[in-house]
């Protein structure tokens, strides 16, 4: 059973050149993220100042910045803190809002109703704007921006896990669960999470490239990482001052912003037709 | 549930909602590191002036009298006093704002016009290598980091190409237009000005493409999948075998149902315009609400920053109020099932 279902989603996976290729891309990224210590040429931080802002070259593939330090190698380095950032940012508002979610669907009544008005309200909530003014409230810094990104993001999993939990609480195992008197923890744990991820994954997914790409924003109006740190937003922040004569300077580390965001893009929407039956054929 | 049950509930939920908004950024304004007082007296203000600045802030009354004070204050239009500018920030908002609202009315007219028609030849030529482009073209707009693709248009239609100007509103040295909306190109048009109206235009352009690009992608899938949905209906098929021409179907009878859907998407995407504007307004100096937004964030201005957060939070909640609301007069299914 298994077995064919894997063949069967490889089969569907092979008819899809761009989900692919967004697989190729986080594999890829993910890779560089693991290896960075092997793969960068030189210390993302060692100041060399006798070739400040050099043009791309054999040496120095991506160029250097004002301080002599070699792009590729924080571009590489950098994307430990972007992408890092972006996957702790959907791992919190992921399971903080699964769990949520679930009490609140298994729980019923007035705590459903309560926690399902206090979602309306941070959903409509403008979020880049939100986690702007809560970026700016707790100070600059990587994970000042992390968390009110993840707060933000955190009432689409309640709804995505609510919906589960309505649609799962009265089937046959979990009213048997019910009856033999376990406790609510229990039965959310092994009988309601289990069966409620899938969806929940999709959205994870797609969710990486948004929170890599709102992390880099309020890195570039200076409200996330802050130097030295390599991190692509910033990096494009202070290339910005440099962009009419040093091209290469914000154009690479901004260009891995878009294509990592991408792959994530792809394969998350790729993933999303190929496990929800609604959307296969369209 | 009758039409009359559901606008009561829309409504309720939509003031319960400013009364959110409202309560978190009081909140928020009072997760500020350090002593708004201090930041309003200056650094080198004595121990007397910050508790006398904190008096003249109610800060040093109760936490609900304090929350009752802000309110108050909200409803008279008061946003405070701007660090930065030393002016009333509801007035720097009111300021700021046409220029917003002229870059965002453009970049969603151009979103709307590529989108719209990239979504239907995606959708009419479903799953071909057509269908594809759209896709990756829609994926990397929604990948696309506004504030870099601004970057690059600017290095190459203004530093490589020498077509297009790089910052601001108007060529230096050419006046502002009589202000009627605030919007320089309406207002330029409305005063026959065609040097200054040139001028505009020619400055909004790589704006409103880079917001538009960002906006584009998000509006095609939309389109996108509404009209795949509205193509496998029975009456579609019914006109198909009445003999009417494919374009006629299309743009008459799908494309005419598709839309009915995609509204309540127009409120959402007011929420991914805001984050747009910040963003590119930033690249090009455009002197809007995005722009004030960084700056006072650059240097602390806690008061402009809250006071930009309550005004583009209602404004969202309004506009997709109006969006649901206009979304019921246009939809009578919805009315049946509320």
């Amino acid at each position: 059973m298994a077995h064919a279902q894997w063949r069967n989603t490889r089969y569907r996976l092979s008819r899809s050149p761009v989900t692919v290729l967004g697989l190729a891309i986080v594999a890829l990224v993910v890779l560089v993220m693991l290896l960075a210590p092997l793969l960068a040429p030189y210390d993302p931080d060692r100041l060399h100042l006798a070739v400040r802002l050099a043009a791309p070259s054999r040496h120095h593939w991506f160029g250097t910045d004002e301080v002599g330090r070699d792009l590729l190698s924080r571009v590489i380095w950098g994307s430990r803190s972007s992408v890092t950032a972006g996957i702790i940012t959907v791992a919190i508002s992921m399971s903080l809002g699964t769990l949520i979610g679930a009490f609140s669907g298994f729980a019923a009544g007035w705590f459903d109703t309560a926690i399902m008005r206090v979602m309306d309200v941070l959903l409509a909530f403008p979020s880049f704007i939100l986690a702007m003014a809560l970026a700016a409230a707790l100070g600059p810094s990587l994970i000042n921006a992390i968390v009110p990104i993840a707060i933000v993001r955190t009432p689409y999993y309640v709804r995505l896990a609510r919906g589960q939990t309505l649609s799962l609480r009265n089937r046959g195992y979990v009213q048997a669960a019910r009856s033999f008197g376990s406790s609510p923890w229990h039965i959310v744990r092994r009988h309601i999470l289990p069966n409620s991820l899938a969806p929940i994954v999709v959205q994870a997914t797609l969710d990486i490239g948004l929170a890599i790409l709102t992390v880099s924003a309020l890195s570039f109006i200076g409200l996330g990482a802050q130097q030295p740190t390599a991190e692509w937003g910033a990096m494009v922040a202070s290339g910005r001052e440099y962009f009419l004569d040093q091209w290469w300077y914000p154009t690479f580390p901004g260009l891995a912003i878009l294509v990592t965001a991408s792959g994530f893009n792809l394969f998350g929407d790729g993933l999303r037709e190929l496990l929800d039956p609604r959307l296969r054929g369209r | 549930m009758s039409l009359l049950q559901i606008l009561c509930r829309r409504l309720l939920l939509a003031i319960m909602v400013v009364f959110g908004v409202v309560v978190v950024t009081f909140i928020v304004s009072h997760l500020i590191p350090g002593d708004p007082a201090r930041l309003m007296a200056g650094e080198h203000a004595s121990a007397q002036t910050v508790q006398h600045m904190q008096h003249v802030l109610g800060l040093d009354r109760p936490l609900p009298e304090q929350f009752a004070i802000y309110v108050g204050r909200l409803v008279r239009g008061d946003l405070g006093l701007s660090i930065r500018t030393q002016r009333p920030v509801s007035e720097d908002i009111r300021h700021f704002f046409p220029a917003t609202i002229e870059l965002s009315l453009a970049a969603l007219l151009f979103a709307l016009a590529f989108g719209l028609f990239l979504g239907v030849v995606a959708a009419v030529y479903k799953d071909t290598w057509i269908d594809q482009l759209a896709r990756v073209i829609s994926i990397v707009g929604i990948s696309m980091p506004a504030f870099w693709l601004g970057l690059l248009l600017l290095e190459l239609f203004y530093n490589w190409l020498g077509l297009l100007p790089g910052t601001g509103r108007l060529q230096e040295g050419l006046a502002a237009p009589p202000a009627v909306t605030g919007m320089f190109t309406v207002d330029a048009l409305l005063a026959g000005e065609w040097g200054t109206l040139r001028s505009a235009l020619e400055h909004l352009a790589l704006p409103t493409f880079t917001l538009g690009f960002v906006i584009l992608g998000i509006i095609m899938r939309q389109i996108r999948s509404a009209m795949i949905e509205v193509l496998q209906e029975d009456y579609i098929r019914t006109a198909r075998a009445g003999g009417l021409s494919p374009t006629r179907i299309i743009l008459g009878h799908a494309l005419r149902n598709a839309l009915i859907p995609s509204v309540t998407m127009l409120g959402l995407t007011f929420g991914d315009l805001l984050y747009g504007a910040v963003l590119t307004e930033t690249i090009f100096a455009w002197p809007g609400m995005g722009n004030y937004v960084v700056e006072s964030i650059s240097s602390l201005d806690f008061p402009s920053i809250m006071g930009f957060a309550v005004v583009a939070s209602l404004a969202y909640v309004l506009i997709n109020l109006a969006v649901d609301l206009s979304y019921l007069v246009l939809d009578p299914q919805i009315r049946e099932i509320g």
